[in-house]
């Protein structure tokens, strides 16, 4: 295999190297920062729902586990940011595990479900108990403060969620590459194939649901110290649906589709500001008009377009 | 035990069965345009809020109660229509997460057209026969549940009736059940479509009109209900008719005995507890069939 | 002992007896086939015994031990590997990558080592690629070496199962009509193919309707008819059965 698979990774980072340099104020800086930290969570989450075929219409729950375990567990119980961060990502994770044999039996629709279901769960509860959460007000999160070292103001983070993109970019790209990634993607393709080749495939779907829901709970984590806030709309039906949304725009089972999905739709709703009360019917119209017209998503037309895959 | 369990069990029992109804309208909105399209509308449930919200402007531009009634059912069945039309169409073949995007998408626009148009307050308007609640055996009952639970039987009764006696509605079982087949006996499958459309509509703007001067309405009440008419749906097993109206009167009762008897706060989680339950255990609904897929 | 017994082996859809108290036995390195009219229940035998229907009744033993309604993925470990009569080809992969994957099992396949690339992992794909290459080439897919998979005609596609399967070195192969839908240049091949694998040890079990192919490359036959066995023994054998050729002729009663 040629390095030419790592060329789109290559000119990212030659991108975020030069980016902060080029943006006029913190403002743009800060929506970069939100672009990188959704590219992040859509890359796991295309592993499952692009690479292994399995919809997830719950995800911002995960998020949700992570951003709450972050602000509860060091406002109230005096945590240290990491150690909260790692108890959201193993929570985040113990649930998709014990999940995932009985929902991974669904398909479909009834998949699309279920995953719904757990998620709108976690957000009413993260709604309901204002005594830890703060309710719909949300609550305050201290700043993140890795051993001694605290990272604050926009730069600082800009350079470490760059840091942690590329990574999540590496990895991902080589694991779909990977025996273990071609498992996911032959379960996808055809079930009973990969299972006759010796791929458990229940084993798998579950893997990677927990990977990618442990994945979105480290992330909640970082968004949640990041904005120093958390409200349960992070947690929200929407905000699963927003999620996915990259994932299909940007390109079902492609790594920089997630990338270039996560960037278009984190602008977008700045890109509306100005239609003053019309931006719910753009985004809705928007959204239609690239499914109707792209069905496959953005990287994967265009790359279709331009004679390569 | 103090003997006044009755009442109570009665008064959850009454409350239950009246959402209960309206997630079966709904609940047989998802399930006429999964049979007909094989696409899970995610709007369905603007629908329900479109029937409340367009009610509430005609009677306020003066429209008498039978003609605001009349239009807000049609108005939806209309938007019905023009969502088979201009988006589900033209992406036929897509992938089932591509639908379900496309659709969301359907509900937002049709959200923020009403939210622009009508505003974000919260609505109502009188219930049909008053307010006088009617006591039975300790509990009550509003006149204006009578209505939901008429009205809605009536539908299903309707319904039944269309399916088995028209020739329209036996083509759309048949095109359920095998639409290539259909289209080889020479049913015209994009008048099904259309249909399925339209009567998904306008089943879903009467549970909204009936439900609205119980529990209000506003631009944004038709994600929950529509949700909760998704679970409906699945809980008695996709695709089938009876399925739907029990799963719906199922949710509505168990959501409400729930409500009363565990936490109201968590009233919204419990059909979506309840769906994880049973699909757990029951990978297709309660009425799904088993079926060994053909390899 | 024998590689693979199967008996009393009766498998019911709702009211369909597709397999219906059927017993035979296949010894190691020999060609089984396996022939009937449409509809005889010979894909469901093959489901049922590579886990992919759980059996109604009777039982299926690989080297004696009792595999009815073992996971298909478990069967892999113990050898077995198949094609399918509709292709099951993963058309979201390179068709070299479809190779790679039937080599699952002998493969590192931790998540973490394979996020990470580590050396060892990256070593044995390389390697891996060119391996599933020379597969291609065995089963003459040389052309189609850096295709897509839904870029590939049925031909080749059906030969790609072929080489998939091979990829995991079993010891038993079962081929669901590896033949059907080819051209007779193609169907020649793929007969060549077959002798080629047999001699290479690997215990082949056939579903074929090319009888030329079937006459000529089988040791052992089973015929079965509307779910039962009709007859069983060496080609001559069955060619002479009076049930066979009344059931071939459409006489059957
Ligand atoms: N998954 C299934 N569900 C229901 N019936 C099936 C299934 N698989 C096969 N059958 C039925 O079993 C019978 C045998 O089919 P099959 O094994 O495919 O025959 P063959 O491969 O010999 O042509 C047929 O009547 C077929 O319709
Ligand atoms: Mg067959």
């Amino acid at each position: 295999m040629p390095r030419s698979r790592f060329t789109g990774l290559i000119v990212i980072a030659v991108v975020l190297a030069v980016l902060p340099f080029l943006l006029p104020n913190n403002f743009y800086l800060d929506l970069a920062i939100r672009m990188m930290i959704n590219a992040c969570i859509v890359l796991g989450l295309n592993l499952l729902i692009g690479f292994a075929g399995q919809i997830s219409l719950g995800h911002a729950g995960f998020v949700g586990i992570g951003a709450y375990a972050s602000a509860v567990l060091t406002t109230h119980y005096s945590w240290s940011p990491l150690a909260a961060m790692l108890a959201g990502a193993l929570g985040a994770g113990v649930l998709a595990a014990l999940v995932a044999r009985p929902i991974f039996k669904l398909k479909g629709h009834y998949l699309a479900m279920a995953t719904l279901g757990l998620g709108i769960i976690i957000s009413i509860i993260v709604r309901n108990e204002a005594a830890l959460t703060g309710g719909p007000d949300g609550m305050p999160v201290p700043a993140l403060a890795l051993f001694s070292f605290e990272i604050s103001g926009e730069k600082q983070w800009y350079w470490v969620l760059s840091g942690i993109l590329l990574l999540s970019l590496w990895a991902s790209l080589n694991l779909i590459n990977s025996p273990f990634g071609r498992a996911l993607r032959a379960l996808h393709g055809s079930e009973v194939a990969s299972q006759v080749v010796g791929v458990d495939v229940a084993k798998y779907k579950l893997a990677i649901f927990v990977f990618s829901a442990v994945f979105a709970s480290l992330m909640g984590s970082v968004t949640a110290h990041y904005v120093g806030f958390v409200t349960p709309n992070v947690a929200d039906f929407f905000h699963s649906i927003e999620l996915v949304t990259m994932v299909v725009i940007g390109g079902m089972a492609s790594i920089y589709g997630s990338v270039i999905g996560a960037v278009l739709l984190t602008a977008l709703p700045q890109a509306l500001t100005g239609f003053e009360g019309w931006e719910t019917v753009a985004f809705g119209s928007i959204l239609m008009f690239c499914m109707i017209f792209m069905p496959k998503g953005l990287v994967p037309t265009l790359a279709a377009k331009f004679g390569r895959r | 035990m103090n003997g006044e369990w009755l009442p109570q069990f009665l008064q959850f029992l009454f409350s239950g069965i009246t959402v209960g109804a309206a997630y079966a309208l709904a609940a047989l909105g998802f399930t006429l345009i999964y049979n007909a399209s094989n696409v899970i509308n995610f709007a369905q449930g603007e629908f329900i809020m479109l029937g409340g919200m367009l009610t509430v402007f005609f009677l306020q531009s003066g429209m008498p109660m039978p003609v605001a009634v009349v239009l807000a059912i049609f108005i939806p069945a209309l938007v019905g229509i023009l969502i088979e039309k201009l988006a589900i169409e033209p992406a036929k073949n897509a992938e089932v997460t591509t639908l379900i995007i496309i659709t969301i998408g359907a509900s937002l626009v049709i959200r923020g057209v009403v939210q622009v148009f009508l505003g974000k307050g919260t609505h109502s308007f009188p219930a049909f026969s008053g307010s006088e609640p009617i006591a039975i055996a300790g509990a009550t009952l509003l006149p204006q549940s009578l209505w939901v639970l008429g009205v809605a039987a009536l539908v299903v009764a309707a319904l039944g009736w269309f399916f088995s006696r028209t020739l329209m509605g036996k083509a759309i079982l048949a095109t359920s059940y095998n639409r290539l087949a259909a289209q080889l006996v020479g049913i015209n499958t994009s008048r099904v479509l259309f249909i399925s459309y339209a009567l998904s509509g306008a089943l879903g703007a009467i549970g909204g009109i009936l439900l609205t001067p119980l529990t209000l309405t506003s631009y944004d009440v038709g994600i929950m209900l529509g949700l909760k008419g998704f679970v409906a749906a699945v809980v008695g097993g996709l695709g089938s008719g009876l399925g739907a109206v029990i799963g719906g009167l199922l949710v509505g009762i168990i959501e409400a005995m729930g409500a009363g008897y565990i936490s109201s706060a968590y009233k919204d989680a419990i059909p979506f507890g309840l769906i994880l339950v049973i699909l757990f255990f029951m990978p297709r609904g309660l009425f799904g069939s088993k079926v060994t897929d053909r390899v | 002992m024998a590689l693979l017994e199967v008996s009393n082996l009766t498998k019911i859809f709702g009211g369909v007896r597709a397999v219906q108290n059927v017993s035979f036995a296949v010894e190691a390195g020999i060609v089984y086939s396996v022939i009937g009219p449409n509809g005889a229940g010979k894909t469901t035998l093959f489901n049922l015994i590579t886990g992919i229907y759980v059996p109604s009744e009777g039982q299926i033993r690989l080297d004696g031990r009792d595999i009815a309604g073992v996971a298909p993925h478990e069967l892999a470990r113990f050898g077995m590997a198949r094609t399918f009569q509709n292709l099951q080809v993963c058309m979201n992969m390179t068709a070299l990558e479809n190779v790679m994957v039937g080599a699952h099992l002998r493969l590192d396949r931790n998540l973490f080592k394979g996020a990470l690339r580590f050396p060892s992992i990256a070593r044995r794909d390389a390697a891996l690629r060119e391996e599933a290459a020379e597969l291609m080439r065995l089963v003459g897919l040389e052309a189609f070496i850096d295709a897509h998979a839904d870029a590939m005609p049925y031909g080749a596609l059906k030969r790609l199962e072929i080489a998939r399967a091979l990829a995991a070195k079993p010891r038993v192969l079962f081929l669901d009509e590896p033949a059907a839908g080819l051209n007779p240049k193609e169907t020649s091949e793929v007969d060549i193919l077959v002798r080629k694998v047999a001699d290479s040890g690997v215990t082949v079990v056939l579903v074929e309707h090319d009888m030329k192919m079937v006459m000529n490359i089988s040791d052992q036959i089973l015929v079965l008819d509307y779910g039962r066995k009709l007859a069983e023994g060496s080609a001559a054998e069955v060619r002479r059965n009076p049930d066979v050729i009344a059931a071939y002729l459409g006489t059957h009663q």
